[in-house]
């Protein structure tokens, strides 16, 4: 009996962890957590509507991804899509980055071997979120890449719930950028790991990842231009070793060789302008080390000195000529006008209205910035403060990593997502940093105190531990107080993460939802019910004309062909419908009938308050029509500056057929109770012209909400 | 065309007509049409009377081949006094046959009385037959406010190889709005009912044709087609999951569309439109869920109570005539609801086809996939249907389940019925029960 309690204690003994152990287990469990935490936090959008597609371009991901499923990797690659762009068509499979739907049906194929009957859709809306937890994994290894561990599990805790990924990473939010932050990052840290260890598993690693990235998305452009910058940047603060070289070449020369199978990319690594930072870097940097191997040899400091002077100037003088020689020859393609829209924010503005329409690729505004960093902004250049008092090659990538895309984050809206891991890291160091620092301070008066209240005041103390003693009450307070200030800002951050998933990032907008007189939750589902409106009661091969926004929308929940779609590669085509939609009837019809189209689909939010819609994107039918086809002036649709629809609108505008699709029998309807009719509420204004006619189009289709309208085109009336 | 068909039909039938059977003799017919929706059903009590030498047990009933085509369901049973009482029904066997010597252009089907029929004895039963697409819209095409019009035609005399001594017809429109009918000697209307009759004394295959053109503004839902999947878990769930294809078979729409009307005046116009289904699911159905192929559908409401589990689902838009949707409800059952066993099998008891009401089916197909590892299957259903096995990889299993498929083309709501579905399985629940439990 006496020795049973001895055992159990024994027992007990052996399951307690040292203190290292114990370090591992806590740091484990809170990365699970942290793991399961950015998965669920994306899951608003499935609780709030259901399990489905969001917004636009996700739409055509999922049906390409769909077709994948269906018909294999080779169709897929060989895919002539006919049912958009018409009478064109698209070359999907040259045109797209293929990454995501290979990822979606691969976990897909993976589930369905595991015996996981599930749907793709099911695996398309949650592959954003399942990778949004890995970049946490990532997150945690980069930032004890940089720093040390801690950072690394605040930088995952982090970049968990930050505002700035969910918003591209929620549960249906289908798109390029899911996947491409995780193969962002993961490139970057195995990159900065190699360089670290001058491994070449490592930086084979990174070639790797760089291509997963290709694969994902356009962005890796900033890949291809970041990490040439920052090579440039060691070499030119002496901070070069073998390990550099090595990493970098690998990195280079087999992340480009793979780059070249994804068929939309091709031969860009060694044609375009974009990439040719990085062949130019790689060149250079043979120079570079070729020198020193020849210094290193030569032990005469004036022959090295002469030598220098020819290799340099011959090396630049090849490297200006071939480049030179590439771009009158019209072999290296120039900047496009997206990278010059980048480096120069007015550029879009006056030359590509068509980049320039787009809402996300507008310059950020503070409140956005603000809106999804939150605190992060404050850590930001704290961050920075400490990355800089302790310089080494992994501090100085994050530090460029973080500035440039801070910079790109300031140019436009929708890569504010690029810059929200730098900004995470390095907010994740300074916080890390910070509270580290404090709890030595507690820690170690602690001890003091202790052995201070044991030795009383023994002399073997030094004398700055007796300063340290001295200045002691003030600084525990103040010490605690910062770590509780410290913890109440993170708490806030927790919070507003949270508020901005559930209430801003989590809307389908396919979807729309407002609240009703009584508090009460009112759905719109209008753009489905015109979908499916068009699936199921229109000629299989019809065609559709709609402004381009709604194209991916229509080919994928309508299944019927379109003009113009999300993919803008056509501008003139797009011109085109703009032009017939801000003509008058007569001359539209001319138009829609060269195009072959049988219907037109307007959206129109007059009365519901719905204001991004047709009326409010007109201007830029006008401005890109205006733009190929001179006949459309913007000046004509415009009075004192202003585009108008009430009585003191421009007749032009009045009259056109945009005008007279959104506003046809508008004026007979009661919108708002002691209104007149024809009240648009998404304006605030009566209409102007309320008795319109239609002489070659006819009503086919509304719904119920007036959201989604659609127009059969008439055959033509017979001459006799 | 199609008025002078049947005309043309009837009269070559009356010409043609021999007194070839007249062992019988109906002495009584009472004929009651309900065109009260776009399914029309025929309900006639027949006092059958046997003149002849033999004792008869078999009855011939007829119907010319027009209508034979669209016949979707014909049931006789005893004839009993309250009409209203459906409960336990015994249904008398019903064969087609091709007697000899009788006219073309007529489908036959015999009855088998429960005993034979002997020399002078008369006997008294009902029958039901139910016909789809037997209303043909006239005017073909309307406009969205146009309210729906449609013909019906048939005899006015009772078509019977036998001699009919005394007989009525009584037509039941569903409004008092009757555009035209034929008049004939002694035709009464009453509200919204005509009554033609009585007759005495017609010969063997004696007809009258009569047209009625009226309005009907019930939705014309059809179901081109349907999948129902029954999914047995021994969890203790029943699945089912119901896939339509559905399309309004009415007059068709033509003409200018308008969300204005509808909105402003809420029942005045659209009237034939189909804007929403009513689903009568069994008690204690659970996770109903209506969605389409591009996502939930948010318009649909669900009250149950002890008796049933009613489920009212709107389609994303007013269905016009000829328009189409598709659409798929689910939703779960406690196993216990409608599995059983019995000498060692199991075996689920479950409705056969839609539970909505008042729609027609034209091809209906049901899979009920059992669980891994049954054998010995069959099927027990109350009418004869086409039936095969498949197998089908679900959550989790190595060899796939056994799929039961019925198909049937041509169904009425008169054909839910109950039908089981006998299997082995290979372990039982309690074995499962206990498995987990261990782990």
């Amino acid at each position: 009996m006496a020795t049973m309690p001895a055992s159990a204690s024994d027992l007990l003994k052996s399951f307690k962890l040292k203190t290292k152990q114990q370090e591992l287990l806590i740091r484990v469990s809170i990365l699970c957590l942290v793991y399961i935490l950015a998965f669920i936090t994306r899951l608003f959008s499935v609780l709030r509507y259901e399990s489905m597609i969001h917004e636009f371009d996700p739409y055509f991901n999922y049906r390409t991804t769909l077709y994948l499923t269906e018909n294999g990797f080779y169709d897929f690659w060989n895919w002539f899509d006919y049912e958009s762009w018409y009478p064109l068509g698209r070359i999907v499979g040259g045109t797209l980055y293929p990454g995501l739907m290979v990822t979606a049906v691969l976990i897909y194929r993976i589930l369905r071997f595991l015996r996981f009957a599930v749907h793709i859709r099911e695996v398309c809306v949650l592959t954003a979120p399942f990778f949004a937890s890995n970049t946490t994994l990532v997150a945690y290894f980069f930032g004890k890449e940089i720093w040390d561990s801690g950072a690394g599990l605040v930088a995952a805790i982090l970049i968990a719930v930050c505002p700035g990924y969910i918003s591209r990473s929620v549960a249906g939010s289908y798109d390029n950028e899911g996947v491409a932050i995780f193969a962002l990052l993961f490139t970057f840290y195995v990159f900065v790991k190699a360089v670290n260890t001058g491994s070449l598993a490592w930086s084979l690693a990174s070639a790797f990842g760089y291509f997963y990235m290709v694969s994902a998305w356009g962005g890796y452009v900033f890949i291809i231009n970041l990490i040439p910058l920052y090579v440039l940047v060691l070499l030119i603060t002496g901070r070069y070793s073998m390990r550099l070289y090595v990493a970098y070449n690998c990195m280079y020369i087999l992340g480009m060789l793979l780059a070249m199978q994804i068929r939309f990319v091709g031969f860009q690594h060694v044609q375009s302008g974009e990439h040719m930072a990085a062949m130019g870097v790689f060149f250079l940097m043979q120079v570079f080390y070729f020198l020193d191997w020849v210094k290193h040899m030569l032990s005469d400091t004036k022959l090295f000195q002469a030598f220098l002077r020819i290799t340099v100037t011959s090396a630049v003088a090849v490297g200006g000529i071939a480049l030179g020689l590439g771009m009158v020859s019209g072999y290296i393609s120039p900047w496009t006008g997206r990278f010059y829209s980048l480096l120069d924010p007015t550029y879009a503005k006056d030359h590509i209205p068509i980049i320039a329409s787009v809402s996300e690729h507008q310059p950020t505004a503070w409140s956005s910035f603000m809106f999804d960093f939150h605190i992060l902004l404050f850590l930001f250049p704290a961050g920075l403060y400490f990355c800089f008092k302790r310089l080494s090659d992994a501090t100085i990538f994050i530090v460029m990593y973080g500035l440039t895309s801070m910079y790109f984050a300031g140019v436009m809206v929708r890569l504010i997502l690029v810059a929200t891991p730098a900004v995470c890291l390095i907010s994740a160091i300074a916080v890390s940093a910070t509270v580290k620092n404090l709890t030595v301070l507690l820690r170690s008066k602690n001890k003091v105190v202790q052995t201070g209240s044991t030795k009383g005041s023994g002399g073997s103390k030094s004398s700055s531990k007796a300063l340290l003693d001295q200045s002691q009450p003030f600084q525990k307070n103040g010490a605690i107080a910062l770590l509780f200030g410290a913890f109440y800002l993170l708490s806030r951050y927790a919070t507003h993460c949270t508020w901005v998933t559930s209430e801003a990032y989590s809307s389908p907008s396919i979807v729309l939802a407002a609240r009703g007189a009584h508090g009460n939750r009112v759905i719109f589902d209008d753009y489905r019910e015109a979908y499916f409106w068009l699936r199921q009661n229109t000629p299989q091969d019809a065609k559709v004309m709609s402004w381009w926004d709604y194209g991916y929308q229509i080919t994928a929940m309508g299944n019927r062909t379109v003009i113009v779609d999300n993919n803008t590669w056509n501008n003139t085509h797009i011109a085109t419908v703009g032009r017939a939609m801000s003509s008058y009837e007569d001359e539209a019809i001319e138009i829609i009938r060269s195009l072959d189209v049988d219907y037109v689909l307007v959206v129109f939010g007059g009365v519901t308050g719905y204001s991004s819609d047709d009326i409010n994107k007109f201007l830029w039918m006008v401005r890109i029509g205006g733009g190929v086809f001179p006949v459309i002036k913007e000046p004509d649709y415009l009075v004192n500056g202003e585009y108008r629809v009430d009585k003191g609108a421009a007749p032009k505008m009045l009259n056109c057929l945009m005008y007279k699709l959104c506003y046809y029998r508008f004026g007979e309807m009661m919108t708002e109770y002691g209104k007149p009719p024809g009240y648009d509420r998404a304006r605030g204004v009566e209409i102007g012209n309320k008795d319109v006619k239609l002489e070659h189009l006819e009503e086919a289709f509304t719904t119920s909400n007036w959201i989604v309208r659609i127009y059969r085109v008439k055959p033509p009336n017979n001459r006799w | 065309m199609g008025i002078s068909r049947f005309v043309l039909l009837v009269f070559t039938i009356s010409m043609l007509a021999s007194p070839a059977l007249s062992d019988l003799v109906l002495s009584k017919v009472d004929r009651r049409i309900y065109l009260t929706s776009h399914i029309v059903r025929i309900s006639s009590t027949l006092e059958v009377e046997n003149a002849g030498p033999e004792t008869v047990s078999k009855v011939l009933l007829a119907f010319p081949d027009l209508q034979a085509q669209n016949l979707a369901y014909l049931m006789a049973s005893p004839h009993e006094a309250k009409a209203k009482v459906k409960v336990s029904v015994v249904s008398f066997p019903i064969d087609v046959v091709k007697p000899e010597d009788m006219p073309p252009g007529v489908t036959f089907y015999s009855v088998s009385l429960p005993q034979g029929l002997t020399v002078g004895a008369s006997f008294t039963f009902d029958v039901l037959a139910v016909f789809t697409q037997a209303l043909r819209p006239m005017p073909e095409q309307i406009g969205q406010a146009d309210i729906q019009l449609v013909l019906y035609q048939d005899s006015a005399y009772y078509l019977s190889p036998y001699v009919v001594k005394v007989q009525s017809l009584s037509l039941k429109v569903p409004d008092s709005r009757i555009e035209s009918y034929t008049t004939l000697q002694s035709t009464k209307v009453q509200g919204s009912e005509i009554k033609y009759g009585p007759y005495e004394n017609l010969p063997a295959f004696s007809s009258s044709p009569i047209t009625v053109h009226f309005e009907n503004n019930l939705p014309f839902a059809i179901a081109q087609e349907l999948v129902r999947e029954i999914e047995i878990s021994h969890w203790g769930n029943v699945l089912v999951t119901e896939h339509y294809k559905l399309i309004h078979g009415g007059a068709q729409s033509k003409g200018e569309f308008s969300r204005l009307e509808p909105q402003a005046r809420e029942n005045v116009q659209g009237p034939s439109a189909v804007r929403y289904l009513v689903a009568h699911l069994p008690p204690r159905a659970h996770s109903v869920y209506y969605r389409d192929a591009i996502g939930n559908i948010s318009t649909s409401h669900l009250r149950g109570d002890s008796k049933k589990t009613e489920l009212l689902i709107e389609p994303r838009y007013p269905m016009f005539g000829g328009w189409r949707t598709a659409f798929t409800i689910g939703y779960g059952l406690p196993l216990q609801d409608c599995l059983y066993e019995s000498e060692g099998r199991r075996f689920l008891n479950i409705t056969f086809s839609s539970p909505m009401i008042e729609l027609v089916i034209d091809t209906l197909i049901v899979k009920v996939v059992l669980p891994e590892g049954s054998s010995d299957i069959s099927v027990a259903a109350p009418f004869f249907m086409k039936q095969w096995q498949e197998t089908k990889i679900s959550h989790l299993d190595i060899v796939g389940r056994a799929v039961v498929v019925l198909e049937k083309t041509n169904l009425v709501p008169e054909h839910n019925q109950y039908f089981q579905v006998l299997f082995c399985s290979p372990c039982s629940i309690e074995k499962a029960c206990t498995l987990v439990l261990a782990y």
